[in-house]
């Protein structure tokens, strides 16, 4: 047999062969979450995609030019014309620093790619680099073999392929990185009680405050955990450690970036763990206490300070409501509360909830973004308790939050989608490792049996067992190490429930047939994971959304190029001075791609602006002209689906800009567009609708493309047929009539117009301008 | 047309006035021909000249109006030859002149002859002007569903410092409608062309106004500026970035653009735009894209076989619109870099593939491998040059770019150029071997890393602590490989008993049984001093219980094997029968295997910390 230093040699090789493979395992989830995101690039182009990016590569652009002073100063004159905006103050620049840097690093090392290919690329390494914090992460909870499987999950979860393909280069696509490393280091904190890891972990809250608004998610949910602990009895010098570094360093990190400032400790998103901070504080006072004082003295320490600490509390109380209370919005934004009352939005903000993914999901949406996740969770939490160690209560804890987030909001699907791959890393690996123990288990009693007539079969079969199981078994055993976070103090507690666990494990042995059908079914349940994700990737999500293709019925391929030509013709063919007016959702490409300034965007930050852009959409020609006019705007730029079938023009669009309008400015009424309270374009529909701006822009002209004037996204013929533009003429319109760009006429000569009013003019215009004269236009 | 009276009786007084003509030289034969079909105006002169005077003459002069300041290639070429050199021509050297007493408003070149003319002597010159911007639209905005309109205007009598025995002039037209065309005697139309004359005897400077106004449909396309990349690679490429940033400079148009009436009839309502480009790419041109300002461009439609592309704009060009584009391609190098005494030399074309093309502005870089020296250009016509450097991927000192400007380039302007240099051929080696010892230099930094203590201080507690621990797992391990040994051993007895149940053999097992215990109590004694170690460490002080734990729980469990393997050595001597032993052996069997189990749980426990 083996010498001692065979043996000895043997442990470690297999030591250092488990570390190479997951080692690599990892690099190659890693590689397989950066090229799973890459499918937009080869089925489109390397390019931006949708809105916000194109906003975010802007910036970029303007931080690799100008630099990071001139960044934080930059005052943006092309935008909210003409207010302005103040974008180093009010961007979170966490996503534009990091490509920026990236870029930077690149080009000093003379690789010299372009501002775009960087920002294109940094969603899918950042989601490499998600991963692999996920890995970390669901090891310090479960051990490496559930970190593994959670990581490979969320590789290709398509929720948060999604949010970051090549090109979607968005806030989320590296604050779901921040978000996930954040809790791993606070875990890691809480496993090991290192200092260390505690500032580590308040630098990386401090990288997601500056990434993304989604950090209040982080700095409430840390506390609540905090809060738990504390509730169950499970304080310990550690939970303190990972806890009160954090909120210190971490809220004064926060208040250095601009966009959060005094926010930090001015707003209820806040308040939380200062609460938290103050209650944990307390406690280590009292078992502080409770160390230096006598049983009996205890106990009357105890009654002295409960009573001082409720009068304490209750002053506090006072305050803080008071404080709250003094605030209109009760100290919450409007998106925050939209979280905690779902139907806050609809009710009182329509613009927010105007944006589709701030409306709550359906169900499908939870089956096509997270899949069969949905259906492990259960299992993971199930997991989770046996046995439930402090970073274990933290996932579960994690997951029901972001359930009910969620459920609020589809674009918090985000923040669930980790919560689902760690759960369902977990109820994989575990149910894998039982499975399988039990197929060897079952494997060597079967071939031990043949030998029963020896008489010392099962002996056999046992050491066999034993020896065969040993690499399974350090994985398993792997997971149990986390819970024995503290080897020298808790021992004795900790070898309780390992040693109880082990003889649930060796109970847990289930038939033969019954695991090797049911290892089958995992694996199916993960093929059918996988090749959704891919589908997901490459089908649903990969669209950059501003070239659109279709296929013609002979499996041809038709590109939809319209923005970008509307776009280039804009920038080519227009003064660099002038102002573009559109409905705010084209607002960041319009300035980031044509560079024109725009009356409003994509942020948001001004309802009244939006407001009166949608009056001017929802007024008939002659009031709008003249809300144009005052705005200084040359050009209007509406995207019109009608003729390819595009759904998302502007004319489904239009009920929001009457709805936003109608809030600030009462006399667009959202009942004058609606007929019995449909919304229609067809002959039935209400004249107001018809001889509103939108509408025209939107129509003109379109009859006589095919002689009736179907519309193909409406599916009906539109209502009013010919009519003639008095104050706007077309000066462009893109190959599929997607975006139609109209110029204000300049005003007319006065003599002119009265002497020649045109007899031809149909009633229609007449109406029209009776109708304006009595409307009031907001700008005058 | 007041301007133009007025140019007329200048010229006519200068004419009469500069009486002293300039050389005895005469226009025996001019034949004009104007070629009008595209926006590029090109002028084809021969000339016969004549020297009528006394004494030699070696320089020709051409007279050009001013106001047609972009003349943008000139060329003389003679045939001096009959018949068969004439294909042969000698490009003549042109440059522009100012002899005194030459009106103002004409702009004077002279070609200086490689053979001065003697007294009698003939020759004749072939010149090309080609020019560019003198097609004025006419009027100036048209609206979509216009034609384009264009006026040209030049001198129906050749314009010339010398007399002119006969001259004719025949100017050639686009297949269009022409709209007016101006009538003097010996005007004669056929088809799409005007012939005026022939005249005969005309004085130096003779003039008649001719304008004509007609349709032109052909794009109007201006690259107000093209930098064109080249970047040699000595690994086999060279390829070409060309920026284009193009205008349409035809009529400009006003008022709506309706894509319905564009789409409904396109070459009614729209056209004088320009919708599309085609550019002549060389043979075996590859890897070509064509990129926008907003990303790729996707309407491709490339006859590759031909090496036409068609570059189709993202909107139809109508006048006074722009737009700007890239296109790149590769081509190998073979066919453009050649060796020439020890220095090698690239040999590429000058201007835009593009037909048709007129460029106000061209910057042509040519990007050389890093370490290139001695670097020349030969140009076949004069630019401005300068040189410059470039970084890029693994470079230490960048490459040398020699950056040629030349405004005003036209189609013939596209003719090859040479840029010679020298370059050391192991200088390919040095990127390759830069990345090499790159990586060589991170593994070694990694195995660096990993067996270099870098803790600070040697002393701290927890450095010793870690160092204590580090020898405590090794003892440990050693036990657990002891163990593991002791259970090895376990099973050979086990494996002999179970040969004794099949063969019978009680000799063997007895001397397995022999060998077993040598082992074991080898195994034994080694144990102790490493169970010593670990009772005198502190380190190990939480594990110890437990190590010492299965060093007994193995002990027991050597002591049953031992126990059963003898019950059943001596069943068998006293020949018992299977069922009997089996009863014996029992209650040995079922201790084993707990123990056995024990043991293995407490190495699991063990091998975790």
């Amino acid at each position: 047999m083996a010498d001692p230093e065979n043996a000895k040699e043997a442990t470690t090789l297999r030591y250092a062969f488990g570390n190479v493979l997951s080692f690599f395992i990892l690099l190659l989830i890693g590689v397989l979450a950066f090229w799973i995101r890459l499918f937009s690039v080869i089925k489109y182009e390397s390019v931006i995609h949708e809105f916000d990016p194109y906003f975010n590569y802007r910036v970029t652009q303007f931080l690799t030019k100008n630099g990071i002073y001139d960044f934080w100063n930059w005052f943006d004159d092309r935008t909210w014309y003409p207010l302005g905006r103040v974008i180093g103050g009010t961007v979170y620049p966490g996503l534009t620093l990091t490509a920026g840097t990236i870029w930077w690093i690149l080009n000093s090392l003379n690789i010299p790619l372009s501002v775009e290919t960087v920002c294109v690329f940094t969603a899918p390494i950042f989601s490499a680099f998600a991963s692999w914090a996920t890995y970390l992460l669901t090891k310090e909870v479960k051990g490496a073999g559930a970190g593994l499987t959670a990581a490979a999950l969320l590789a290709m979860v398509p929720s948060y392929i999604s949010r970051s393909v090549a090109g979607s280069y968005d806030n989320e696509a590296v604050a779901i990185f921040a978000l996930i490393f954040t809790f791993y280091l606070y875990i890691k904190t809480l496993n090991t009680g290192s200092l260390f890891y505690a500032t580590l972990n308040a630098l990386a809250y401090f990288y997601m405050v500056c990434s993304w608004g989604g950090y209040t998610f982080i700095i409430n949910l840390i506390p609540m955990h905090v809060l738990l602990c504390i509730v169950t009895g499970r304080y310990s010098s550690r939970l303190y450690i990972a806890y009160a570094p954090l909120v210190v360093l971490g809220t004064l990190l926060a208040a250095l970036v601009p966009v959060v400032g005094f926010n930090a400790v001015m707003t209820s998103e806040h308040f939380a763990s200062f609460l938290v901070f103050i209650i944990i504080h307390v406690v280590a006072f009292v078992y502080y206490i409770k160390g230096i004082l006598s049983p009996k003295m205890f106990k009357v320490a105890v009654t002295l300070v409960v009573s001082v600490g409720l009068v304490v509390c209750c002053a506090v109380m006072a305050i803080l409501i008071a404080l709250v209370a003094s605030s209109p919005t009760k100290g919450w934004s409007g998106r925050s509360l939209s979280l905690l009352d779902p139907t806050y939005a609809s009710k009182y903000i329509p613009i927010i909830a105007s944006v589709s993914e701030h409306q709550p999901p359906t169900w499908p949406s939870y089956f096509m973004d997270i899949n069969v996740l949905a259906f492990l969770v259960p299992a993971g939490i199930i997991a989770c308790f046996l046995p439930l160690s402090d970073a274990s209560s933290f996932v579960v804890l994690y997951i029901v939050t972001s359930v009910y987030f969620s459920g609020v909001m589809v674009r918090l699907m985000l923040v669930l989608a980790p919560a689902a791959c760690v759960m369902s890393g977990i109820a994989l690996s575990e149910s894998f490792s039982v499975f399988t123990r039990s197929i060897k288990f079952q494997l060597h009693g079967l071939s031990g049996s043949s030998q029963v007539d020896s008489g010392d079969a099962s002996s056999s079969t046992v050491v066999a067992q034993n020896d065969a199981g040993k690499a399974e078994k350090t994985e398993d055993t792997a997971k149990e190490r986390p819970s024995k976070k503290s080897k020298k103090k808790e021992k004795g507690i900790v070898d309780k429930p390992s040693l109880k666990a082990k003889i649930e494990r060796r109970l847990l042995v289930l038939p033969f047939e019954a695991s090797i059908f049911a290892i089958l079914l995992l694996v199916l349940l993960g093929a059918f994971y996988v090749v959704h994700c891919v589908w997901a990737a490459a089908e649903a999500y990969s669209a950059p959304s501003i070239v659109l293709t279709s296929y013609s019925h002979d499996g041809g391929l038709h590109v939809f190029d319209d923005f970008r030509e509307a776009y280039a013709w804009l920038s080519h063919n227009t003064e660099v001075d002038d102002k573009v007016a559109s409905w705010w959702d084209y607002g960041y490409q319009t300035t980031a791609m044509a560079n024109r300034t725009v009356i409003v965007d994509n942020n948001t930050w001004n309802n009244t602006h939006i407001a009166t852009v949608g009056t001017a959409m929802s007024s008939p020609e002659k009031a709008a002209w003249e809300i144009f006019n005052s705005l200084d705007v040359k050009y209007v730029l509406v995207v019109f689906g009608g003729l390819v079938g595009y759904p998302s023009d502007d004319i489904n669009k239009f009920l929001w800009m009457v709805r936003i309008g109608g809030g600030v400015f009462p006399h667009i009424k959202e009942p004058d567009y609606l007929r019995d309270g449909q919304y229609r374009i067809d002959s039935q529909a209400t004249p107001t609708m018809l001889n509103c701006l939108m509408y025209k822009l939107s129509y003109y002209r379109f009859v006589e493309t095919d002689g009736r004037g179907f519309d193909r996204v409406r599916q009906t013929e539109i209502g009013k047929k010919n009519f003639k533009l008095t104050h706007f003429e077309e000066v462009f319109t893109t190959h599929h009539w997607m975006v139609r760009i109209y110029k204000l006429k300049p005003p007319r000569n006065r003599i002119r117009g009265k002497t020649k009013k045109p007899r031809s003019k149909t009633s229609s215009t007449t109406r029209t301008k009776r109708s304006a004269a009595t409307k009031r236009n907001p700008w005058h | 047309m007041g301007f133009w009276l007025r140019f007329n009786l200048l010229v006519f007084t200068i004419a009469i006035l500069s009486t002293p003509v300039l050389s005895d030289l005469i226009l025996s034969k001019v034949d004009r021909r104007i070629d009008l079909t595209s926006q590029i105006v090109r002028i084809t002169s021969t000339l016969k000249v004549e020297n009528a005077g006394s004494g030699l003459v070696s320089e020709v002069l051409l007279a050009f109006q001013s106001f047609r300041l972009k003349i943008w290639y000139l060329m003389a070429t003679t045939n001096e030859g009959k018949g068969k050199t004439k294909s042969a021509g000698v490009s003549l050297p042109v440059e522009i002149a100012n002899p005194k007493g030459m009106p103002p408003a004409l702009t004077v070149y002279s070609v200086s002859l490689s053979k001065a003319l003697g007294e009698g002597d003939t020759m004749s010159l072939d010149v090309l002007a080609v020019f560019t911007h003198t097609l004025k639209p006419f009027p100036e905005k048209i609206t979509q569903a216009d034609i384009q309109l264009v006026l040209f205007q030049d001198s129906a009598y050749y314009l010339s410092p010398y007399a002119v025995k006969f001259q004719s002039l025949s100017i050639k037209l686009p297949d269009a409608r022409i709209e007016s065309y101006t009538k003097i005697e010996n005007t004669k139309i056929h088809g799409s062309e005007i012939k005026y004359g022939p005249y005969e005897n005309l004085h130096p400077f003779s003039y008649s106004p001719l304008v004509v106004h007609f349709e032109i449909n052909q794009p109007f396309a201006v690259a107000q500026e093209l930098v064109r990349e080249i970047e040699v690679s000595h690994w086999g490429n060279v390829q070409v970035t060309e920026h284009y940033n193009i205008v349409h400079e035809g009529a400009k148009s006003e008022g709506e653009f309706s894509r319905l009436e564009y789409q409904a009839r396109p070459h009614i309502r729209g056209s004088s735009a320009i919708r599309h480009f085609v550019a002549k790419l060389p043979p075996r041109a590859h890897s070509i894209i064509i990129g926008m300002k907003l990303g790729i461009y996707q309407h491709l439609i490339c006859g590759l076989i031909l090496k036409e592309l068609l570059i189709e704009p993202r909107y139809p060009m109508f006048g006074g619109w722009r737009t700007a584009f890239i296109i790149g391609y590769s081509l190998p190098l073979q066919d453009f870099l050649f060796e020439l005494e020890g220095k090698r030399f690239l040999n590429i074309s000058f201007a835009s593939p593009i037909n048709d093309l007129v460029i106000d502005n061209l910057v042509v870089k040519v990007v050389l491998p890093e370490g290139s020296r001695d670097l020349s250009v030969s140009t076949p016509f004069p630019v401005k040059q300068r040189q410059e450097s470039k970084i890029s991927h693994l470079d230490v000192v960048g490459r040398p770019v020699i950056v040629l400007e030349k405004a005003d380039v036209v189609p013939e302007h596209n003719q090859y150029f040479q840029i010679h240099y020298s370059f050391n051929k192991l200088s390919m080696l040095r990127e390759p071997f830069m990345l090499i010892s790159g990586f060589f230099f991170l593994f070694v930094a990694c195995i660096v890393y990993v067996h270099v203590d870098l803790s600070i201080s040697k002393s701290s507690a927890s450095y010793l602590a870690k160092l204590q621990w580090d020898e405590v797992r090794a003892t440990i391990q050693q036990v657990e490989s002891i163990i593991n040994q002791c259970l090895a051993t376990h099973e050979k007895i086990e494996a002999s008993l179970r040969d004794l149940s099949r063969i019978g053999d009680v000799q063997a097992c007895k001397t397995t049984r022999k060998t077993a215990d040598g082992l074991l109590k080898e195994h034994s004694k080694e144990l102790k001093p490493l169970l010593a170690f670990l009772q005198s460490s502190p380190a190990a002080a939480n594990i110890l219980p437990k190590v010492e734990e299965l060093v007994a729980k193995e002990r027991e469990l050597q002591e049953r094997w031992m126990a059963k393997h003898s019950i059943i050595v001596d069943c068998y001597e006293k020949k018992l029968g299977g069922r009997e032993i089996e009863n014996r052996v029992a209650p040995q069997q079922q201790k084993v295997v707990a123990l056995r189990q024990e043991v293995e749980d407490l190495l699991e426990y063990i091998d975790e910390i």
